[in-house]
């Protein structure tokens, strides 16, 4: 399953205060770690909202709203997409996550929606069926 | 935290720790099984106190710590009596005195390596390759035997049976904990991603059962080729097999039908493919080229699997250079299969005259003899000559070999609308 990892924003990083160079490279270290576990799947960093917009909608109406945004609190200052085993899996990988920001911060797990589909894979020659095929050929030639 | 939760929270720190803790072990103790044992002590011990004391701050140096005081104890009683594993137990206790306070930064040291050494020892040419599925799984994969079991349909004693009968074999066949040698490098690594492909496969093609934990094989195998690329980046087959894996996985969403029917993939929606596992495909495939491996066995696959990737709808699919890519991986690996696919791609790319050429060339292809498929490719490229009536021979034979019903049917109606030919424009599809 799928999670996508919160960074919350904090009064800093809306106003932009980047982080300490120590931080970077400690978050460095993480992010190689989630690599090399084969859990990372994608992230970035985001700026503050005062470089976003929204766009409101109702009924036909739409509204743009120009940031910064003033709740500060549920705002998202980045965001990483983990693949894993279970929730639990997610949350142990996050307690290991430096502290994102130089002051207090929170960090939210939210499962992705997937639908699972994986079953009978037709063999009426689809390409990925054939490939099976080859496979079974390089195997032969392999052994 | 309830004790159930604790316990969940346990399966999952064994999830992120097992392959290092039982990789560090192994080096020590120079015993895959002995280290695996050693391993799951700490695992027991864990759940036994964690549920009382919450779950320590580094939870994978408790458990080393916990492995490594079994690992002496052990050899302390005697019970390994040779002289290597003496000696080892003074390594042992000495390192055990100087030992840092921060165990996880000295686990790290060369974490690298002995995973590296782990990977190479269960999938080693002298276990049977169910036995390297299970042992990688087990050992690498973090799984229970219970999940391994339940993955591939066959009852927990089977896998535990395959699991300590694959230890025993590497015990007796002294099988060192080493990274091969250069010289056998090559060949022992193709073993390693044939067993992650095989582990793919499993999970891209179940056919049977209770579907739901299927795909999380193909997570797996996903996730243990993430790992191996990291632990040999320079190894371009690793990225191209990578490469074929999450471009193949990005389909998945788009190969069911609601009714659960299998859909084929010049048929399928692709706006449900999923665009990151392709993004990440794509780029595993730019690693693949920068390190000049574009010749290799899984990298020509994937590339292939790329230019589907790439076409926005069916008919952007650049064939010719499919058939290009197939005639290179017939000169890498010679296969009538790969042959009879580069067919195909002629035969989208150049019309059904060129592709019959290539295809009639297998007619006498002794592997070929049974697979439905080519009589299925012939016949169709005979019905868009208009040839109907050899065509209707072709879907005959072709829905006599495929043991899928829904196959035979769809290859039953071909063949009889070669019976009625069309007027005009045979608007048959190309079942491919």
């Amino acid at each position: 399953m799928r999670f996508m990892i919160l960074v919350k924003a904090t009064k800093d990083s809306e106003t932009g205060v980047m982080p300490s160079e120590q931080l970077m490279a400690e978050m460095g270290r993480y992010n190689e770690e989630l690599v090399k576990a084969g859990v990372l799947l994608a992230g970035e960093g985001l700026h503050p909202s005062s470089k976003g917009a929204r766009v409101r909608f109702s009924g036909t109406q739409r509204t743009v709203i120009d940031g910064p945004f003033a709740e500060t609190k549920e705002l998202i200052a980045g965001f990483w997409i983990f693949q894993v085993k279970s929730k639990e899996e997610a949350i142990e990988w996050v307690k290991r996550c430096p502290n994102p920001m130089l002051e207090d911060s929170e960090i939210e797990i939210r499962q992705v929606f997937e639908t699972e589909d994986f079953a009978e894979s037709d063999p009426s020659g689809e390409l990925r069926k054939k490939e099976e095929e080859l496979r079974k050929v390089l195997d032969s030639q392999r052994r | 935290m309830t004790a159930s939760d604790t316990h969940r929270a346990i399966h999952a720190v064994w999830r992120i720790e097992s392959a290092r803790l039982i990789a560090g072990l192994a080096r020590m103790v120079r015993d895959v099984g002995l280290a695996e044992e050693f391993a799951q002590d700490a695992l027991l011990a864990a759940l036994e106190q964690w549920p009382k004391s919450g779950v320590p701050d580094k939870p994978g140096a408790w458990l080393m710590a916990i492995a490594k005081r079994r690992a002496i104890d052990e050899l302390r009683r005697g019970k390994r009596l040779e002289r290597k594993h003496e000696e080892l137990g003074h390594e042992l206790e000495a390192r055990q005195a100087q030992a840092t306070p921060d165990l996880d930064a000295a686990l790290d040291d060369d974490v690298g390596d002995d995973l590296l050494r782990l990977v190479f020892t269960a999938c080693h040419p002298v276990l049977s390759t169910e036995a390297r599925v299970a042992l990688t799984l087990r050992l690498l994969g973090g799984l229970t035997t219970e999940e391994i079991a339940r993955a591939y349909l066959v009852p927990e004693p089977t896998v535990a049976q395959r699991i300590v009968r694959a230890k025993r074999t590497l015990a007796e066949a002294r099988v060192p904990f080493e990274v091969p040698r250069a010289d056998e490098l090559e060949e022992r690594l193709a073993s390693v991603l044939q067993v992650i492909y095989l582990i793919f496969n499993e999970g891209y093609s179940a056919t049977t059962g209770d579907d739901w934990l299927r795909p999380g094989l193909c997570e797996d195998a996903l996730r243990l080729g993430r790992i191996l690329a990291g632990l040999v980046p320079k190894e371009p087959e690793v990225h191209g097999l990578v490469a074929l894996m999450e471009i193949q996985a990005s389909r998945s969403k788009a190969r069911l039908g609601p009714s659960g029917e299998p859909i084929l993939l010049l048929e399928q929606n692709r706006a449900r493919w999923d665009r990151l596992l392709i993004q990440r495909g794509l780029a595993a495939l730019d690693r693949v080229r920068a390190l000049g491996g574009e010749q290799g066995p899984y990298a020509l696959q994937a590339a292939i699997a790329a230019c589907h990737a790439r076409a926005r709808t069916a008919e952007e699919t650049d064939w010719a250079r499919i058939a290009a890519l197939y005639e290179q991986l017939g000169e890498v690996v010679p296969s009538p299969v790969v042959e009879l696919n580069r067919g195909v791609a002629i035969s989208m790319a150049f019309g059904p005259e060129a592709g019959l050429q290539v295809i009639d060339a297998l007619a006498s292809e002794p592997l070929l003899r049974n697979y439905h498929f080519l009589p299925s490719v012939r016949g169709d490229l005979l019905w868009k000559l208009g040839r109907f009536d050899e065509a209707r021979k072709e879907f005959e034979r072709a829905a006599s070999l495929t043991r899928n019903e829904r196959e035979r049917g769809l290859l039953l109606e071909r063949a009889a609308a070669c019976a009625r030919p069309p007027a005009s424009e045979p608007k048959a599809p190309t079942r491919f």
